[in-house]
C-alpha cells in the first residue's frame, strides 16, 4: 500500500516512516510542507495520505486545507489527519463531504503502533477513524442535553463510542473481549434506541452515528 | 453635472440644518437654562442631567453630520463618568455636579447661542440661492402682473418688478443666483459646520486635561497588563514543573530501569514500558492543555471566528455562534477577545442556569463588537471581585470596554468592544 506522508518535524516524520515501513507500507513520499504535499498527492496518487494539520510555510492549518482540496479534486481519496490537538470543528469539515475514507487522530495515537496502523488501513479501505477524544466530547455533550443516550446501558455506550470511532463489530468484540454476536446484539439495541436506520456498511454506520450525535445543535 | 447635484444636495441640507439648528438650539437652550436655574429649587438636580445628556446627543448628532456631510471632524472632550457612580438620588446629585463641573458642558451651551443666531443664517443662504431662482422664474411667467395690479410693489433683490421686462430681469438675476449657488453652496454648509467646530472643539486646556486623564488610564492598564502577564508566567512555570516535566523525568527513570532489567526480568521490563508510555501520553495531554490555555491552536490556525466556534463545540450547552469578520485582528487583540469570550461563556455556564447561549461577533467602524447572551436567570454584576472585572482588565489593555446587562430574571447580555483594524 502506497502512502504519502506529510509532517514538518523531522523526528516525527522519520519515526512514522520507520513505523509504516515496519508494517509493510510503501512510502511513496515523505514531505514537510503544504505545497510539496499538494504536489505529491496530485502526482503520486497514493492509496492513503497521512497528513499533519499544521504545516509550513504558513504553520496554520495548511495540511488540513491541502487534504480537503485533494479530496475535492479526487473524492474519496483516503486521508488520515494527525494533529497535536483534536477539534470537532476540523472533524466535521473532514466528514462533511460524506465520502468516507477519512481519519482524524491525535498524534499521541502513534504510541500504540498496532492500533495506529489499523486506523491507517481502515481509512485506506474507505472507513473512518475518529479520535476517541472527538467522540467523547460529542457523547458528553449529547448526554447533557438529550434523553436517548441516557437510555443506553454503560456497555452500549462503550460500544457506541468504539463504533463512532469507525471500528467494525469484530474489532469492537476483540477490544471488549466478548463475542461478535454479543456486539451485534448491542449495536441493534443502540440503533433501535437512537432511531437509526440499520445498515451493513461500516462507513455509513459511522456517518449515521455522527450525524445523530451532531443533530439538534 | 456633479457640481449641480452637489449644489442642490447642499441646498436641501442647508434647509434642514437651518430648521434643525434653530429649533434644536432654542428648545435645548431654554430647557438647560431653566433646568439649571431650578437646581436651587431642587427639581433641577433631577432634570439637569437628563437635559444635558440630551444636549450632548444633539451636539454629537451635529458632530456626526459634520463628518458625513462636509468632512469636518469635531472632536469631543466630555469627561467620562467614574465607573463607581452610585445609583438612586445620591448618584443623580453626583451626576448633576459632575456634568456642571465639566467645561465641555459650558462650551455646549455657548455653542447653542451661536447655533441659534449666526449659524442658521449661513446655512439658510444655500437653499435660498436655489429657491430664489424658482421665484424669479415664477414672476417672469406672468405672476408679476396680478401682484403689481393688486398694488404690490414687488422687489426682487434690487429690481422693482413693474413690467414683463423687469420680471424677465428678475428671472435672469435668479438664474445668476443659482449659478452662484453651484459654486458656493457646499462651502456654505461647510461654513456652518466650521462655526460649530470653532464652538464645540475642546480648548487647549481641555485637551491637556483629557491627555492627563488618558495617561492615568494608560498607566493603570499597563500595570494591570504587567501584573496579569507575570501571574500567567508563574502559572505556566508551575504547571510545567509539576506536570509535564515531572512526568518526563519519570519516563526517563523508567527507561533507565528498563535498560537494566530488559534481559534479567523481561516481564517486569514490559510492565515498565507500559507505564512509561502512559506517562509520556499524559505529559502530552498536560502540555496540550497548557498550550490551549496560552494560545489556543485553532486561534493560531484559523483566527478568532473559528476559534470561538470550536470553543462553542466543546461547551456542554447548545451555543449559537454568529461571526461576521472580514479579516483577522492582530494576534494580541484576537487572543484577548478570545479569552474574554471564553470567560464570559464559562460564567454563563457556571452561574446563569441558562440552557442556551448566543455569541455574536462583528466588526464595524473600527470596532470589534462581541455580544454573549444567555437565557439564564440574570443578576450578574460587573465590578470589583466578580469574574467580569477580570475580563474588563483584559480588554482594558487594548482600550476595550465591557458592558453587562443582566436584570434579575434574565437574560444576561455581556457586550464587549475593542477598537482594532482587521487585515
Amino acid at each position: 500500500m502506497r502512502v504519502v506522508l506529510a509532517e514538518d518535524l523531522f523526528l516525527l516524520r522519520d519515526g512514522l516512516v520507520r513505523m509504516l515501513e515496519a508494517f509493510d507500507f510503501e512510502i511513496a513520499a515523505a514531505v514537510e510542507s503544504g505545497p510539496e504535499l499538494a504536489k505529491a498527492l496530485e502526482e503520486l496518487q497514493p492509496d492513503v495520505a497521512v497528513v499533519d494539520v499544521r504545516l509550513p510555510p504558513s504553520h496554520t492549518d495548511e495540511g488540513l486545507q491541502c487534504a480537503l482540496a485533494a479530496r475535492r479534486a479526487r473524492p474519496g481519496l483516503p486521508v488520515l489527519v494527525l494533529s497535536q490537538h483534536v477539534e470537532q470543528l476540523y472533524a466535521r469539515e473532514l466528514l462533511a463531504d460524506g465520502n468516507g475514507g477519512v481519519g482524524y487522530l491525535l498524534k499521541d495515537r502513534v504510541f500504540d503502533a498496532a492500533q495506529f496502523v489499523d486506523a491507517v488501513r481502515r481509512v485506506a479501505a474507505g472507513g473512518t477513524a475518529m479520535d476517541p477524544q472527538v467522540i467523547q466530547q460529542l457523547l458528553s455533550r449529547r448526554s447533557a442535553a438529550d434523553e436517548p443516550l441516557g437510555a443506553l446501558t454503560p456497555r452500549e455506550r462503550e460500544v457506541l463510542e468504539l463504533m463512532a470511532q469507525g471500528r467494525s463489530n469484530a474489532a469492537i468484540a476483540a477490544q471488549l473481549v466478548v463475542t461478535e454476536r454479543a456486539i451485534a446484539k448491542h449495536t441493534s439495541n443502540i440503533f433501535g434506541k437512537l432511531d437509526l436506520a440499520v445498515s451493513d456498511d461500516d462507513n455509513r454506520r459511522v456517518l449515521a452515528v455522527l450525524a445523530y450525535l451532531d443533530q439538534g445543535r | 453635472m456633479k457640481r449641480l447635484k452637489d449644489a442642490v444636495v447642499a441646498g436641501v441640507r442647508g434647509l434642514f440644518l437651518t430648521i434643525f439648528a434653530l429649533v434644536g438650539s432654542i428648545v435645548l437652550f431654554v430647557f438647560s437654562v431653566l433646568s439649571i436655574a431650578f437646581i436651587l429649587l431642587g427639581i433641577g438636580v433631577f432634570t439637569t442631567p437628563a437635559v444635558l445628556m440630551l444636549l450632548r446627543s444633539y451636539a454629537n448628532t451635529y458632530r456626526g453630520l459634520a463628518g458625513s456631510w462636509s468632512g469636518v471632524t469635531i472632536p469631543h472632550a466630555y469627561r467620562p463618568f467614574p465607573p463607581d457612580l452610585r445609583g438612586g438620588v445620591t448618584g443623580q446629585v453626583e451626576r448633576c455636579s459632575l456634568m456642571l463641573k465639566d467645561p465641555a458642558t459650558w462650551r455646549d451651551l455657548q455653542w447653542l447661542l451661536v447655533n441659534m443666531t449666526v449659524a442658521p443664517v449661513v446655512a439658510v443662504l444655500a437653499p435660498s440661492l436655489v429657491l430664489y431662482m424658482v421665484y424669479g422664474w415664477v414672476l417672469a411667467a406672468g405672476v408679476w402682473k396680478p401682484i403689481y395690479e393688486a398694488g404690490g410693489g414687488e422687489w426682487f433683490a434690487f429690481i422693482h418688478v413693474t413690467s414683463q421686462d423687469t420680471a424677465d430681469q428678475a428671472a435672469l438675476l435668479g438664474t445668476g443666483f443659482f449659478i452662484l449657488a453651484v459654486f458656493v453652496n457646499p462651502a456654505l454648509v461647510h461654513g456652518h459646520f466650521l462655526l460649530a467646530r470653532a464652538c464645540l472643539s475642546p480648548t487647549a486646556r481641555m485637551r491637556e486635561r483629557a491627555l492627563a486623564r488618558r495617561v492615568d488610564r494608560l498607566t493603570e492598564t499597563r500595570h494591570d497588563a504587567v501584573d496579569n502577564s507575570a501571574a500567567e508566567l508563574r502559572r505556566i512555570e508551575r504547571d510545567l514543573h509539576d506536570g509535564a516535566q515531572a512526568r518526563l523525568v519519570a519516563v526517563g527513570m523508567d527507561l533507565g530501569t528498563i535498560e537494566a532489567m530488559i534481559e534479567t526480568n523481561p516481564a517486569k521490563a514490559k510492565e515498565l514500558i507500559v507505564k512509561a508510555r502512559q506517562n509520556s501520553g499524559e505529559a502530552l495531554t498536560e502540555l496540550r492543555d497548557l498550550v490551549r490555555g496560552i494560545h489556543p491552536p485553532v486561534l493560531a490556525e484559523r483566527g478568532l471566528g473559528d476559534a470561538v466556534k470550536a470553543l462553542a463545540l466543546r461547551l456542554p450547552l447548545p451555543t449559537e455562534v454568529d461571526v461576521e469578520l472580514p479579516g483577522r485582528a492582530e494576534a494580541p487583540v484576537e487572543s484577548a477577545a478570545y479569552f474574554a469570550v471564553s470567560e464570559s461563556l464559562t460564567n454563563a455556564i457556571k452561574h446563569s442556569g441558562a440552557d442556551r447561549v448566543w455569541v455574536d461577533m462583528h466588526h464595524a467602524d473600527g470596532m470589534l463588537r462581541i455580544a454573549v447572551t444567555d437565557n439564564g436567570k440574570g443578576g450578574a454584576v460587573a465590578g470589583a471581585g466578580s469574574g467580569l472585572s477580570g475580563i474588563e482588565r483584559r480588554l482594558g489593555t487594548f482600550d476595550g470596554v465591557l458592558a453587562v446587562s443582566s436584570p434579575a430574571g434574565g437574560p444576561t447580555m455581556v457586550t464587549m468592544e475593542i477598537p482594532c483594524v482587521l487585515s
